[in-house]
């Protein structure tokens, strides 16, 4: 596994923080002392930041085998104690000022917690799973998906092989820990010996640059709105001549946006690799090369080495003919065990084979290449975050708001049906949720546009919204 | 609109905040709100209404209500 014997990769350097250089034999050894730390498998929470501290606990926890939750470390308080309440950990390693749980050992800023009450039915747990993560950001959800150890390596070594990752590579953070696409960077490159330049700053901010130019980094990862901003600060003018590849997953670019990326960056000798994947699937499940980059514009491109991708239609036929939509089927040894809700659950194995329903729409060209045409289910990406808009639904009629929700990426619309609601709609979300305020607007309309048997007629209430402009 | 009307309201709209929270605490570092979504969106709101395109550098140094004051001085908007 990727993540054990850190020592054979010597004096490499591994993590920068602040300057500070950890080297893979020092982590090795430190990450060895804290994995003594645990008496028994069972359950854990890491509240996560994007430290070396956190990734030195991370490695413990999948060296000694310890099945580990991985939690926003800006999760508030109250979602922090639903989680608690629906998984009943027995370790908890979280930041000193984040939570003020009895002490049983410490490590740096992080404190870890036994909880002696939740120590029954760790036995039961999965010898399997690995990691757990969360499957919104934004809404708070307990709901988990279930990776196992088999999952994050053969994710992890399809991933390094595809991007070309080696020893003298260095990746500063741009994402989260605890979200999948941050840790498949954080992952890949430990598996590859590389370096990982760990920062809780963003590109908006000037010690972010300079870091990057210090560091000599060669990568780093974006999320669709990454690359916005990227573009607005018109980056490239920047001094980024160490940059070896970019890579863009989270949500769909824009085929524009793909296309002036691709084009600015191969004229920097800029590799810009964009990828598709879900947490479901571990991270990654297709790319485009490079090489395709500039002609393949607005495609998810071909499936990841040792992965498969399909289309099926209604009945569940394969599509066989191109520039078809179906949905989207992927095989591959990253497809994960599953969701958990409870504790429980946990001790389930693998619940869907190693077959993923993507829940989106996509086609195909004469090449192969793959482009998302639409999605089955409503949800929508916020700045990066998947929203369930049912589940945001739920939240306010849960709070006796009239609503239904509506809209495009990084543009959500709640429709209410009573003014007065308005006030209390910005409250609840802003209070009860992550999105921020200028992802989603608040109409006010009429009545819910359904047809006769009840269901609600987006395409008409999408038609409203837009009179409404 | 004078200019420090305008320079307030676009900060209280972005980051949801009272004019009176409006003063040399208010940074980059003080406000939750104010994170990498944030502040595109506040050098969007700015670009808009008073006209202007922002060089690379003067986006990243703008971390504080402050210092965006000195930084629109830079492109002729006098507060």
């Amino acid at each position: 596994m990727f993540f054990e014997n850190l020592e054979r990769f010597g004096e490499n350097v591994a993590i920068i923080e602040n300057g500070e250089k950890v080297t893979y034999s020092q982590l090795q050894k430190s990450v060895k002392d804290l994995s003594g730390l645990y008496p028994e498998r069972n359950l854990a929470f890491l509240v996560c930041s994007n430290s070396t501290e956190s990734v030195e606990i991370y490695l413990s926890l999948l060296q000694a085998r310890i099945p580990v939750a991985l939690i926003n470390g800006h999760l508030d308080q109250e979602h922090f104690q639903a989680l608690l309440e629906t998984y009943h950990p027995y370790y908890l390693w979280s930041p000193k000022d984040y939570s003020a749980f009895e002490e049983a050992s410490e490590y740096g800023k992080y404190r870890l917690s036994i909880f002696e009450e939740n120590r029954e039915g760790g036995e039961k747990i999965s010898s399997d799973l690995g990691v757990l993560l969360t499957t919104s950001g934004s809404t708070g959800s307990p709901k988990l998906v279930r990776q196992s150890y088999k999952n994050i390596q053969a994710n992890t070594s399809s991933i390094v092989e595809y991007l070309g990752i080696t020893s003298s590579d260095v990746a500063i953070t741009t994402l989260p820990m605890h979200y999948t696409y941050g840790l498949s960077v954080l992952q890949t490159h430990i598996a590859a010996g590389a370096s990982i330049v760990m920062t809780e700053d963003s590109i908006m901010q000037p010690t972010f640059w300079k870091q990057l130019a210090d560091h000599h980094v060669t990568t780093f990862a974006g999320v669709p709105y990454t690359y916005e901003m990227l573009k607005k600060l018109r980056f490239l003018r920047r001094d980024v001549s160490s940059l070896r590849y970019l890579t863009q997953a989270g949500g769909k670019l824009g085929k524009d946006l793909h296309y002036e990326m691709a084009t600015s960056c191969k004229e920097k000798g800029i590799d810009f690799i964009v990828m598709y994947g879900q947490t479901e699937a571990t991270a990654r499940m297709s790319y485009v090369p490079a090489e395709s980059a500039v002609e393949k514009a607005g495609s998810i491109g071909i499936a990841i080495p040792g992965g498969k991708l399909w289309v099926i239609d209604v009945d569940g036929n394969v599509i066989e003919t191109p520039n078809t939509p179906g949905e989207l089927l992927y095989q591959g040894e990253n497809v994960t065990m599953g969701y958990a809700t409870c504790k429980e659950d946990l001790e389930k194995g693998y619940e869907q084979g190693d077959i993923l329903h993507t829940g989106d729409v996509a086609q195909f060209d004469e090449d192969g290449f793959f482009y998302v045409v639409g999605r089955l289910k409503r949800f929508l990406k916020l700045y990066g975050n998947r929203v369930n808009l049912d589940e945001v639904e739920g939240i306010l009629k849960h709070e006796g708001i009239e609503c239904v929700i509506t809209g495009i990426d990084d543009n959500m619309k709640i429709c209410l049906l009573n003014e007065a609601d308005k006030e209390k709609t910005n409250a609840i979300i802003t209070g009860s949720t992550t999105i921020p305020r200028f992802a989603y607007k608040v109409y006010v309309i009429d009545e819910i546009p359904r047809n006769d048997s009840g269901k609600i007629q987006y395409n008409v209430l999408n038609e409203m919204l837009e009179e409404k402009k | 609109m004078e200019n420090l009307e305008k320079y307030n309201a676009i900060f209280m709209d972005t980051f949801a905040v009272d004019e009176a929270d409006l003063n040399e605490d208010f940074t980059s570092a003080n406000v939750e709100a104010w994170d990498s979504v944030g502040h595109m969106n506040l050098i969007s709101y700015l670009e808009e209404e008073f006209d202007i395109m922002m060089e690379s550098d003067d986006i990243v140094d703008l971390q504080s209500y402050e210092a965006g004051k000195e930084i629109l001085a830079k492109y002729g908007i006098e507060f």
